[in-house]
């Protein structure tokens, strides 16, 4: 990746900044520029919108063979959060051994070193999860392990909930 | 503020301690160490940074409690000093990274400071400065290390990881503690140094006891019993730097404090020496128990050599930024996720590998 396209994305990649349609209320991550919902209608409508970074583990893998720059986190897992806001985003999951991981599991944004450009290059930074921190993990919330619910806001499209790998 | 009518404090604090521990018997067994060094220094054990923990990484999540725990708006934060030993870059400001990950900014002050362990404090003073004087209306002052001791060495033992973040505003009514007089002793004193370029830093063993930590810690804080005309009998609570875990009582000791006052802000023996966050995160998880009116003295040290000591009293608004589901020194502090000598080598780039070694 190139350092001023990574640039570019930072205010998503550090803090989860997404997008609202005003038109049809859609939340998109990472941001669009355009609802594929409401296509025209959503143009000059569609403003920043602070995601929570709170979520829900929808689906996940564990990896054993990393990609490039993850070689010292093997196993890690990969997972697909599905973010309060409904939209959905593949991360990282850390602070966890692997098989602790479910669906259902509740997570929150992490702050992490994403990779590197070799040893003189550019550090990228961004979101993670991690296990939701134990002192908001109330009654309630690890029930919801036990039993996870299902979806409750499906996926607006295929577009607004495409994973986003780091 | 001491000798005028401005005052200013402490608006919010955050804390951050990665989860991993090594004991010390582990590093003790590896390098065929007495199996009790661990005693001798007072540290039974200390935290790892994950791989992808650096200091940014940790200074962002210090400063989200923060900011979370008073609901500051990040565009009220006028100054972001990080102080550390070990940030990721030699060149290019860690605060920017914290920056853009609060959505704080562009308009803000910054600079990243070092001067070894008291970086942190060091920024708190320059937040103290610049609100005092409505430069800014709040600052943003962090301490954060990853910090190496070379392998076998004894900085193995206490060489840790964490990070502390302190709110500095001047609005009486939302402090959470106000800083009522701080001071600082420096001299020229190469007890610890780490030059340019070498990944572990070299230190001067005993001589980094009696003529560096023990006297300047000791001078900055009879300063401030004399200019507040104060005695250690006066404080509830007594925060120093934690190189490890025997110096701050030891310290504490000889400026007249009992071991009690010491106890709540000494965290050297769960989680090693943090460096630059080291005494921040003791005057936080001293800010998590006190209340309103407490008296809590606070004395850093960084090698080099220099002591930054404070005074403060806690405010009524400590209660207000209490159970918001904000996680405590404590939550971070307590874990039982033990690396093996070798799993803590390999993360911390001791090991030669091919491509995507820790830093």
């Amino acid at each position: 990746m190139t350092v001023p396209r990574f640039w570019r994305e930072q205010p998503q990649r550090y803090r989860l900044l997404g997008a609202e349609c005003n038109n049809c209320g859609g939340i998109y991550f990472p941001p669009r520029t355009v609802c594929p919902e409401c296509r025209r209608e959503s143009i000059g409508k569609m403003v920043q919108r602070q995601l929570s970074g709170r979520g829900t583990v929808l689906a996940h893998t564990v990896v054993h063979q990393p990609a490039d720059g993850f070689e010292l986190q093997v196993p890690y897992v990969m997972a697909i959060v599905e973010l309060e806001e409904g939209c959905r985003v593949m991360a990282q999951v850390v602070d966890v051994v692997p098989g602790s991981v479910g669906t259902g599991l509740p997570v929150e944004m992490t702050f992490r070193r994403i990779r590197e450009d070799g040893r003189n290059g550019v550090i990228y930074y961004g979101y993670k999860f991690r296990p939701m921190r134990h002192t908001t993990l109330d009654k309630r919330v690890a029930n919801s392990i036990a039993s996870p619910k299902p979806s409750s806001t499906p996926p607006r499209s295929p577009a607004g909930s495409r994973p986003r790998r780091s | 503020m001491k000798g005028g009518q401005s005052r200013v404090g402490i608006v919010s604090y955050g804390a951050y301690v990665p989860r991993l521990r090594i004991k010390a018997e582990e590093i003790a067994r590896v390098w065929g160490h007495d199996a009790h060094m661990g005693d001798a220094l007072n540290i039974q054990q200390k935290s790892v940074p994950s791989p992808d923990e650096d200091v940014a990484t940790m200074s962002v999540e210090a400063a989200r409690i923060a900011v979370e725990r008073a609901g500051i708006a990040a565009r009220r934060i006028g100054a972001i000093f990080v102080g550390s030993e070990s940030h990721p870059y030699a060149v290019k400001p860690t605060g920017t990274i914290v920056a853009e990950a609060l959505g704080a900014g562009p308009f803000v002050q910054m600079a990243d400071f070092e001067f070894a362990c008291k970086a942190g404090t060091a920024a708190v003073q320059a937040c103290m400065g610049l609100a005092v004087s409505k430069l800014v209306d709040l600052g943003l002052a962090i301490g954060a290390d990853t910090s190496q001791g070379a392998p076998g060495d004894a900085l193995e033992y206490s060489a840790s990881a964490g990070a502390a973040a302190i709110v500095v505003g001047r609005e009486p009514s939302e402090f959470c503690a106000e800083i009522n007089y701080t001071t600082s002793y420096t001299t020229d004193t190469p007890d610890f140094w780490r030059r340019e370029g070498q990944k572990y830093p070299s230190h001067g063993e005993r001589f980094t006891g009696t003529p560096a930590f023990f006297k300047h810690v000791a001078a900055a804080g009879e300063r401030v019993f004399s200019e507040m005309g104060t005695t250690p009998e006066d404080y509830d609570y007594a925060v120093f730097h934690q190189p490890n875990g025997k110096f701050p009582k030891m310290v504490g000791k000889k400026l007249g404090f009992r071991d009690e006052q010491v106890a709540l802000g000494l965290l050297a023996p769960r989680i090693g020496n943090t460096y630059s966050a080291a005494v921040l995160l003791g005057l936080a998880n001293v800010l998590d128990a006190a209340k309103p009116g407490d008296r809590i003295f606070v004395a850093g040290y960084g090698s080099g050599a220099g002591s930054d000591a404070f005074d403060l009293t806690v405010s009524p608004g400590i209660a207000k930024i209490r159970g918001r589901g904000v996680p405590t020194v404590e939550d971070f502090v307590r874990s039982d996720e033990f690396l093996d000598d070798a799993t803590y080598a390999k993360y911390r780039g001791k090991i030669q590998v091919p491509s995507g070694g820790a830093t």
